[in-house]
């Protein structure tokens, strides 16, 4: 008769004999089982571990987070008459240039893709149990972890510092008509054509500040009425800068996970373990995670 | 990518990588494309950047598609695990037909209060209404 112990929450099935001696003593069944996270049995539960299928799940809520933040982009979007134009907002790279519509934001994809790629690697050479392998693959993913977040430091410095869009202010306007620009001293239309600087529907100005004062410039419509440079939608700062850093939030906290995760790895400890560097994978599946946020972060704030 | 040799599951990723940089590129093209960059005008066509725009939404699709099921090896879990992840992110099917109509609607109430903010009222109208006449000229 096999008798049933309950210890804590955990439930373990004793045999009448005492089992033999069989578990090696560096891996205890004891620990296997830890490992494993499930009780009951042989039969693991859509035939992966605990540990993943509730990584799994977490992912699914942080998806349902971030779908919330996206969706309410939108709608506040489609709520505004008019809205900044992403390809002549982020057209500035490092280096002092200028007029690159999202040809940064693209490297930073590109960072990101890169770093998703070497992850997989470092979970392949897990599974073959080869440490060098793991450490070495990880590093790589780290460094790609962090060139992204320095861009991102910059492309938020660039927007606060040098052009002044804040979570209340947001200097990107649009125009919602044709028209011209006027004399900024007499507020007259320029005679000759070579002065005036035309302007069409739907094209985005970002109104400058000096020694703290912003510069709207004046103008006149193609319909004769004038008027001046109006301030864009103030959610557009706001959402921006609050789901840009939740996700580079997601990303600083994956890198801090994926150094000590290497650490341990490098110290063998997953080794030991014997179960194929699982760790290794789940930090895998959260990294990839961050990938394909980026995906939709960059398809609503830069592409459309 | 365990249903492979260890030299093909290799070979697998940097395809994976071309993949997804090479589609990355067609998006950038896409809006480029849409918002007058490659040839100028094309900003002014609306169904262009419609097109477009559902160019984009589909490659981004794709590619979350991809990361999933091979980097993340969803296409190699079994099927119940596929369907408790990803069946769920179905509802945002609605929530985005839902807020994105709200957004509209919030825009169009707007555009109906200015509207009547800036109405103004005709005088002479007024006084051929129904009530008796002295009753407008008190108010004068």
């Amino acid at each position: 008769m096999a008798k049933e112990v309950r210890d804590g929450h955990r439930r373990t099935i004793l045999a009448d004999e005492p089992p033999m001696a069989t578990t090696t003593p560096e891996l205890s069944q004891d620990h296997i089982e830890y490992e494993q996270g499930w009780d009951g049995g042989e039969e693991k539960p859509f035939k992966t571990s605990y540990g993943k299928l509730m990584m799994w799940y977490f992912l699914l809520s942080d998806a349902f987070t971030f779908a919330g933040f996206l969706i309410a982009y939108g709608a506040l979007r489609f709520s505004m008459p008019s809205w900044p134009v992403p390809d002549f907002v982020f057209s500035t790279a490092p280096f002092g240039l200028h007029g690159l519509p999202l040809i940064f934001v693209t490297f930073m994809s590109f960072l990101l893709i890169v770093s998703s790629v070497t992850m997989v690697r470092a979970v392949q050479e897990g599974q073959r149990e080869n440490k060098q392998g793991v450490v070495f693959w990880m590093v790589l993913t780290i460094i790609g972890g962090i060139g992204f977040l320095g861009c991102q430091a910059w492309e938020w410095n660039n927007l606060i510092a040098t052009e002044h869009m804040g979570i209340r202010t947001n200097p990107f306007g649009t125009h919602t008509e044709s028209g011209v620009y006027l004399d900024d001293e007499h507020g007259d239309v320029y005679e000759t054509g070579a002065e005036q600087e035309r302007f069409e529907a739907g094209q985005t100005y970002l109104i400058h500040k000096e020694d703290g004062e912003w510069l709207q410039r004046s103008y006149q419509l193609d319909s004769g009425e004038k008027g001046i440079q109006e301030f864009g939608p103030k959610a557009f700062g706001a959402l921006f800068f609050f789901i840009t850093g939740f996700h580079g939030f997601h990303v600083l906290s994956g890198v801090i996970f994926l150094i000590i995760i290497t650490v341990n790895v490098a110290s063998g400890l997953y080794m030991e373990r014997r179960n194929g560097h699982e760790m290794v994978e789940k930090i895998g599946l959260y990294w990839h995670f961050v990938d394909l946020v980026w995906v939709f972060v960059f398809l609503v704030f830069y592409l459309l | 990518m365990g249903h492979m040799s260890y030299e093909d599951a290799k070979k697998q990723v940097f395809v994976g990588f071309w993949i997804l940089l090479g589609v990355t590129l067609i998006e950038v093209f896409f809006s480029l494309l849409g918002k007058g960059h490659i040839f100028s005008g094309a900003e002014d066509m609306n169904w262009i950047i419609w097109l477009t725009a559902l160019i984009i939404v589909v490659l981004s699709i794709y590619k979350a598609r991809y990361i999933i099921y091979e980097f993340m090896h969803m296409g190699y879990e079994v099927k119940g695990l596929r369907v408790s992840v990803l069946l769920p992110t179905a509802l945002l099917i609605w929530a985005i037909i839902a807020f994105f109509q709200e957004g509209n609607s919030w825009k169009d109430r707007r555009e109906l209060i200015k509207e009547k903010n800036e109405a103004t009222v005709d005088e002479e109208m007024e006084v051929q209404g129904y009530l008796p006449q002295d009753v407008y000229d008190l108010r004068g």
